[in-house]
């Protein structure tokens, strides 16, 4: 077991391609089939030319575990996830224009319904 | 431990069929799941939609469950009777020990029975993930974070309970929201010898006071005022790495964005910084200051309405 006051240093996964498919494909409790399928339909863009030298970056990370969880929790196959996927980036994108904007985002979608 | 009302949390009568409980789940998992909703709470609300979910749907538990009777009340302090357990065997349900570890103290008392990990096949231990908000700060100077992390562990008697733990991470200089850390070694312990998993940890920071945070680069609302807007200037402007003078173009307006190269995020190549003008009126809250508005009124020639043709 870990003292608390050790300090732990680890690698940033960020937009450079560090993750191999392998790598991803357990990061996201899946095979590596599955991400193949990903990158098939156009969900994942990795760098390289073949499968073995897939190298992927955060975003992918992000995306391919939002895909999971709505494939698992809806039922949903790839397609219908991956127009999921489409749509939620778009309202992402457009929440943070509103933010930034400076308008109460949950005002203007009048998501206070709870 | 608390006591937890299934039916209720599915809103569902207890005389409910298999269907009607698998549409209200259905229905509420598309509602609150954290991937599609933004209001707060709706991953705890999710997680709670899917163990009553995990519970009802299995017939085995939903017996189990109905046995505890109907005179417990959501949230009632809760102790399982003694002779819990006796003459039911659970099998495995549709959550994974990953997802059970997330469901509550009064699930894992009465069905805490999970061994999925014995039988995974994989070679590793499992990955683990989690977010971790930081200071927008930390990006600029690197840092330290504790966070705490409930993980399953398998103990003694090969059951998998949850186990809290604290550590510290450090926060490289440059990070920015949605990267990942990556701690070799620090997921799931790996099955018979074979190695952990990875943590992962999701870089989120902290709503700013001042800056909006877009990728690498940084937007700040900065306030001036009109003769400085009318006539040019040079203004203070803090930045995350301290106090910069800017200037200010003579006739800027309201919107206008300047744009401080290199004073966003640090990185190769480093973030902007945007600093968007907001002109802002003195108030006319003394006679002086009313006198100088009344002057303006009569000697500049100013019709904000041109455009509007009236």
């Amino acid at each position: 077991m870990e003292r608390p006051q050790d300090i732990f240093t680890g690698t940033v996964v960020g937009d450079e391609g560090v993750l191999s498919i392998d790598e991803l494909a357990r990061a996201c409790g899946a095979e590596s089939q599955w991400i193949i399928e990903l990158v098939a339909i156009g969900i994942l863009e990795p760098e390289g030319p073949e499968t073995s030298s897939w190298r992927f970056h955060a975003s992918d990370l992000t995306c391919a575990r939002r895909v999971a969880r709505l494939q698992r929790d809806f039922d949903a196959n790839l397609d219908a996830a991956a127009v999921m996927i489409n749509l939620l980036e778009q309202i992402e994108q457009l929440r943070a224009h509103l933010t930034q904007a400076g308008l109460d985002v949950d005002e203007a979608f009048g998501s206070k319904d709870t | 431990m608390e006591y937890k009302d299934y039916y209720n949390t599915l809103g569902v009568e207890r005389t409910a069929t298999a269907d009607e409980i698998k549409t209200a789940y259905r229905k509420l998992a598309r509602k609150h799941h954290p991937d599609v909703s933004k209001e707060p709470g709706a991953e705890v609300r999710f997680k709670e939609i899917g163990e009553a979910y995990e519970v009802l749907q299995d017939m085995e538990k939903r017996a189990a469950y109905d046995q505890l009777g109907t005179r417990w009340r959501e949230g009632q302090e809760f102790t399982p009777p003694p002779e819990w357990g006796a003459g039911f065997e659970f099998t495995q349900g549709g959550a994974s020990a990953t997802e059970a570890a997330d469901f509550s103290d009064f699930f894992s008392s009465l069905f805490g029975n999970f061994s999925r990990h014995a039988e995974s096949t994989h070679a590793h231990g499992e990955d683990h993930h989690a977010k971790i908000f930081i200071p927008l700060e930390d990006a600029f100077r690197g840092g330290t974070q504790t966070l705490t992390l409930r993980a399953p562990q398998v103990n003694a008697q090969g059951r998998p309970e949850l186990r809290e733990r604290s550590l510290n991470v450090q926060i490289p200089k440059g990070v920015r929201e949605g990267q990942h850390i990556r701690l070799a070694g620090q997921g799931a312990p790996g099955i018979k010898g074979t190695s952990p998993g990875d943590l992962y940890l999701e870089i989120h920071f902290h709503p700013h006071r001042l800056y909006h945070v877009q990728g690498r680069d940084l937007s700040l609302s900065l306030p001036i005022a009109p003769w400085e807007a009318a006539l040019g200037a040079t203004a203070k402007a803090p930045t995350p790495n301290g106090v910069v003078e800017v200037k200010i173009p003579p006739g800027s307006r309201s919107g206008r964005k300047l744009r401080l190269k290199g004073r966003g995020i640090p990185g190769e190549p480093a973030g902007d910084l945007y600093l968007i003008l907001e002109v802002v009126l003195p108030q006319a809250d003394s006679a002086r200051a009313q006198e100088i508005y009344h002057t303006m009124a009569k000697e500049l020639a100013f019709n904000p309405r041109q455009a509007l043709g009236v």
